[in-house]
């Protein structure tokens, strides 16, 4: 993560005796511009902020994955980002992967090998298994371990996730040429 | 999934459907609980007890309350209020004396969470730190009562069993045949002691409840993260006296629960709190640490067995005690501790027998059901001792099983006789010992080849067996309409969090109504005003159970169909028939009408019409059960049971004492795969569920009996590196006769008996009995140093508090 920004380049004022920030940053391709508060995390800011109710918390230690995003192009766990790190980012969330009306390949793979039960991870799970078919179309297994062994899943026993990113990334190689 | 090549019989029963909710779930779309705001609702947090056993001396709340923003503060001086499925224990906000690290001492509900939490940090309260019980020998030795008033505590007479003037919640007993005999006349007894820590369920949604309760009237309305929403309702009206109307309990999707949702849990301090706000609603959610420490768990078991056998392999004879660590509370503890006098054998025919199970009081965090209901506790105790008979007789321990596994005409422990329709252990238990390539145990002198390389393999396997532990007249109903375009909207009480049973049975109307799944629409959202009464969703049981109230709805709906379109095609219901969405006429297929023709009623020419809307329903009760005799344990507690063997082959690092295991095969007796695709998810998810409990997770304790792990960070629950390198599902379908195409329960089964197969080949790689659990990399390390044969707790790194 780049931690280089100066804080300075934000505009901070005063809006009902609360210190805001205003952000602007671009999430699932659609300019956002809003003030915040400084302390919010990136998480909060996209469920109470920009209602994308997606995004989960199951541990808000960034332990556990449920709450990841793809931001400029990294899978990040956004309850241990404040929103205001996200200055000019672009984001992408669940919402932002089915296009036109049509689930995604990944998605359309996650549900035929059924690596989903409960659904609260499988946001998570499919942002970080996105962010790594987007920097590698042809991972080995060791490699999608690698890419999503940050996320929790209590029900799947992960075997199907597992499956359905191999036949995703096999399936958007021959699709999409990627 | 391409390798597998399940067929089916039928036309939808058994094909491998999509799960009807998995297309909101990968979208975002699917709203839980914990996504849900209200107009108005303010948001709370508790202050838990600092100590596991404490009078609380004084609590001033005036800071908290002069907070702005803050709506409401209460203590136990607020609230009398008792709540507990089998034991009315537990106060919904601690008065007196607190008996865990996680009782709620105080609750502040503000308009947001930072004001709720500011709020908490304000209440000064003072305590007076009081000397706990930590285990369960402390528990049995009594000297301190984690309940005082054990004697007075409400509870479900005549099935569970508190001891006066003790720390014993229910003390259940089973015995049959002449034990002293038998064991006099054995050819050899062993004894042994097995034991294993409290476990978390871990759902990736924490509890959370939203409820908004009218200070001025009865009503109280709850959105909850829960299994049982009519437990819920039910509870609720019993410990706030109102009538069950006035409750209304709603469940949105729920992220996982595991047994760990089922009961009731934070929906009566909800209440509490919504009341003394006004009535706004109160959401309370727990964090990730209060989920490990606040909420309850998998109790600790100990198990004590002695069992007694002929040199030629005959078990004649068990001794088993188990005492459960089940903390401050009884919730469900006490119905897991009476599984175990049934199942307390395994699924073994013994002529002599007695179980004694304890659930026992301590000042821990308190227990509840766990998938597997202590079916997974008791069977590490139950199939290591196997293994170890097997080693002291010098039988191989698949022949040694196979002489002793039930089959028609035995009888289980509570003396039910099995049939062939009760399904095929021995089928089982073939069927994975021939996946894993079983040729007999490892000699010491290959053991020793195989050390030199610093990894040695081995195998192992372990049977299991659970029926659903539910009370004897368990029932659950399903509500069946037909919408104007001919598709079928359906109602059930339980909760699909996960396991697949609405697609399951959307599949088994589907079939019996001959319809595409697709026009069926079942939702998994209960509302308890509309949707009709089910126990509650666990044990098993939902797809057996509501499976045969779908079936029954949906002969009722063809009935109700036929009579209306005998009467508009003029002839007599008995000549019809149906197929693909059309009633038509047995030998004259034209006269026929489409299920949509008369959906809504059956509109002659002129307009005229007949029949109506359509409607059905269907109820389900277990049928024959019986509770248990009090002092010998017989009866009938066993709706179906689900037989089934894991047979694993794993590799352990003798340096590091890491275990990678690298096939598991699974065989379970389910009668009939309703979805291949579904049941192949229960067996992945579990048996990796069961490796967590084998290899890596289990609470820890310090002396002051405080848990020291309740974070991801400490409290590991396997990820994707830990999957087996392949896990081979069996599905043996031996019919059950009462079962819905013959089905059987699957949900909680793969996650029993995983740690004994996997203790039992670690015991074939390194000719070390463990009997502790988790079998850690430290646990295996120290294991091997110590030289020893048996490593029991006092030789691992054991988790303080159990003993």
């Amino acid at each position: 993560m780049d931690n280089s920004k100066d804080c300075s380049i934000y505009t901070e004022h005063i809006e009902s005796g609360k210190r805001k920030v205003t952000l602007s940053l671009t999430v699932n391709g659609r300019k956002v511009v809003r003030d915040v508060d400084p302390s919010m995390t990136l998480l909060h800011f996209l469920r109470d902020n920009l209602k994308l109710f997606g995004t989960k918390e199951a541990c808000g230690e960034g332990e556990c994955g449920a709450c990841t995003i793809i931001m400029n192009g990294k899978a990040v766990t956004s309850c241990i980002i404040l929103a205001v790190e996200a200055e000019g980012a672009e984001i992408t969330t669940v919402e932002g992967l089915a296009k036109g009306g049509k689930l995604s390949i990944l998605q359309e793979e996650f549900v035929s090998q059924d690596a989903l039960q409960c659904g609260f991870c499988t946001p998570g799970f499919l942002m970080s298994s996105r962010a790594l078919l987007d920097h590698n179309p042809n991972p080995t297994d060791e490699e999608i371990i690698e890419a999503l062994s940050g996320n929790l899943c209590r029900c799947t026993g992960y075997i199907p996730i597992l499956s359905a990113v191999k036949r995703a990334a096999e399936r958007e190689r021959k699709e999409l040429g990627r | 999934m391409d390798e597998k090549k399940y067929s089916s019989k039928y036309k939808r029963v058994g094909q491998p459907y999509d799960r009807k909710d998995a297309r909101e779930k990968v979208t975002g779309q699917a709203v839980y609980t914990y996504d849900l705001e209200l107009p108005g609702m303010l948001h709370a947090r508790c202050l838990l007890s600092p100590y596991a056993r404490a009078r609380i001396v004084s609590i001033d709340t005036s800071a908290a309350k002069a907070l702005p923003g803050v709506r409401a503060v209460l203590t136990g001086e607020d609230s009398d209020i008792l709540v507990g499925l089998y034991m009315q224990d537990k106060r919904v906000l601690s008065k007196g004396e607190t008996r865990y690290h996680g009782d709620v001492v105080a609750a502040v509900a503000a308009d947001d969470e930072e004001t709720a939490e500011r709020g908490v940090s304000l209440l000064k309260v003072v305590y007076e730190p009081l000397e706990p019980v930590r285990n369960v020998d402390e528990a049995l030795e009594g000297k301190i009562l984690v309940h005082d008033d054990i004697n007075e505590l409400k509870h479900y007479v005549g099935v569970f069993f508190p001891q006066k003037d003790s720390n014993i919640a229910s003390w259940n007993k089973s015995k049959k045949g002449d034990l002293d005999k038998a064991f006099d006349e054995a050819d050899l007894v062993v004894e042994n002691e097995f034991s294993l820590p409290a476990v978390a369920h871990v759902p990736m949604e924490t509890h959370v409840a939203i409820v908004q309760a009218d200070p001025f009237s009865n009503k109280i309305k709850i959105w909850a993260s829960a299994q049982s929403p009519f437990a819920i309702r039910q509870i609720m009206a019993d410990s706030f006296h109102i009538s069950e109307t006035d409750v209304e309990v709603h469940i949105p999707y729920v992220g996982g629960g595991f047994g760990g949702k089922a009961g009731i849990h934070l929906e009566p301090l909800a209440a509490l709190l919504s009341r003394a706000a006004g009535g706004l609603p109160v959401k309370v959610r727990a964090t990730r640490e209060q989920e490990f420490n606040q909420l309850p768990t998998r109790a600790g078991m100990r198990g004590r067995i002695k069992t007694g056998v002929t040199k030629d392999g005959k078990i004649t004879s068990v001794k088993a005690v188990y005492d459960w660590d089940s903390g401050a509370y009884a919730d469900y503890g006490v119905n897991v501790g009476k599984t175990a006098v049934y199942s307390g054998v395994g699924p073994y025919a013994v002529e002599n027998a007695s179980i004694d199970s304890k659930t026992i009081y301590t000042n821990k965090v308190f227990s509840t059901a766990y998938r597997g209901f202590g079916h997974l506790e008791t069977h590490w105790t139950i199939e290591r001792q196997i293994d170890i008979l097997s080693q002291k007789l010098g039988i191989d321990p698949y022949e040694f099983r196979m002489k002793n596994l039930l089959e028609p005409g035995c009888q289980t422990m509570s003396g039910e006789v099995i049939t062939a329709s009760n399904g095929s252990p021995k089928d089982c238990l073939t069927a994975v010992v021939k996946e894993i390539g079983w040729t007999g145990r490892k000699s010491e002198e290959e053991r020793q080849r195989e050390w030199k390389t610093g990894k040695v393999r081995g195998k192992g396997f372990a049977m299991l067996q659970k029926a659903p532990a539910m009370p004897a007249n368990t029932a659950t109903a399903v509500i069946m309409q037909m919408n104007g375009d001919g598709h079928v909207k359906m109602m059930i009480g339980a909760v699909d969090y996960g396991q697949g049973a609405i697609t399951a049975l959307a599949q088994i109307a589907a079939q019996e109504l001959d319809m595409p799944i697709e026009h069926i629409e079942i939702s998994s959202e209960i509302d308890t005003r509309a949707n009709p009464y089910d126990w509650n969703t666990v044990a098993s049981k939902l797809t057996f159970m509501a499976g045969n109230a779908v079936i029954k709805a949906s002969r009722e709906m063809l009935r109700k169909m036929k009579d209306v379109a005998a009467q508009a095609l003029r002839t007599d219901p008995d000549y019809l028939d149906h197929a693909d969405g059309v009633i038509f006429h047995r030998h004259n297929p034209e006269r026929r009408l489409t299920y949509k023709q008369i959906a809504l009623g059956y509109m002659y020419p002129n307009g005229t019409g007949i029949g109506g809307p359509l409607i059905a329903s269907g109820s389900s009760i277990a049928d024959g059960l019986t509770n248990l005799h009090p002092e010998t344990g017989q009866g009938y507690p066993a709706a179906v049971w689900t037989f089934g063997a894991h047979a694993v082959e794993i590799e352990v690092d003798v340096e590091t004492g890491s275990i990678e295991v690298l096939k598991v095969a699974s065989a379970f007796d389910i009668g009939q795969v309703i979805n291949e695709k579904l049941v192949y998810g229960q067996i992945c998810g579990g048996v990796l569920q069961g490796l967590g409990s084998a290899l890596l997770e289990g609470y820890k304790f310090n002396a002051d009996v405080q848990l020291m792990n309740p974070s991801f960070t400490d409290n590991k629950i396997p990820t994707l590196k830990d999957i087996p390198g392949k896990i081979v599902p069996i599905y043996i379908e031996n019919p059950q006769f009462n079962g819905p195409y013959g089905a059987r329960g699957v949900g909680e089964h793969p996650m029993i008996s995983v740690p004994s197969a996997i203790g039992n080949a670690v015991y074939d790689a390194l000719g070390i009995n463990f009997h502790v659990l988790p079998l850690s990399p430290e646990a295996i390390v120290l294991g091997i140093q110590s030289g020893k044969k048996s490593i029991l707790c006092t030789d691992v790194d054991c988790l303080p508090g159990l003993h």
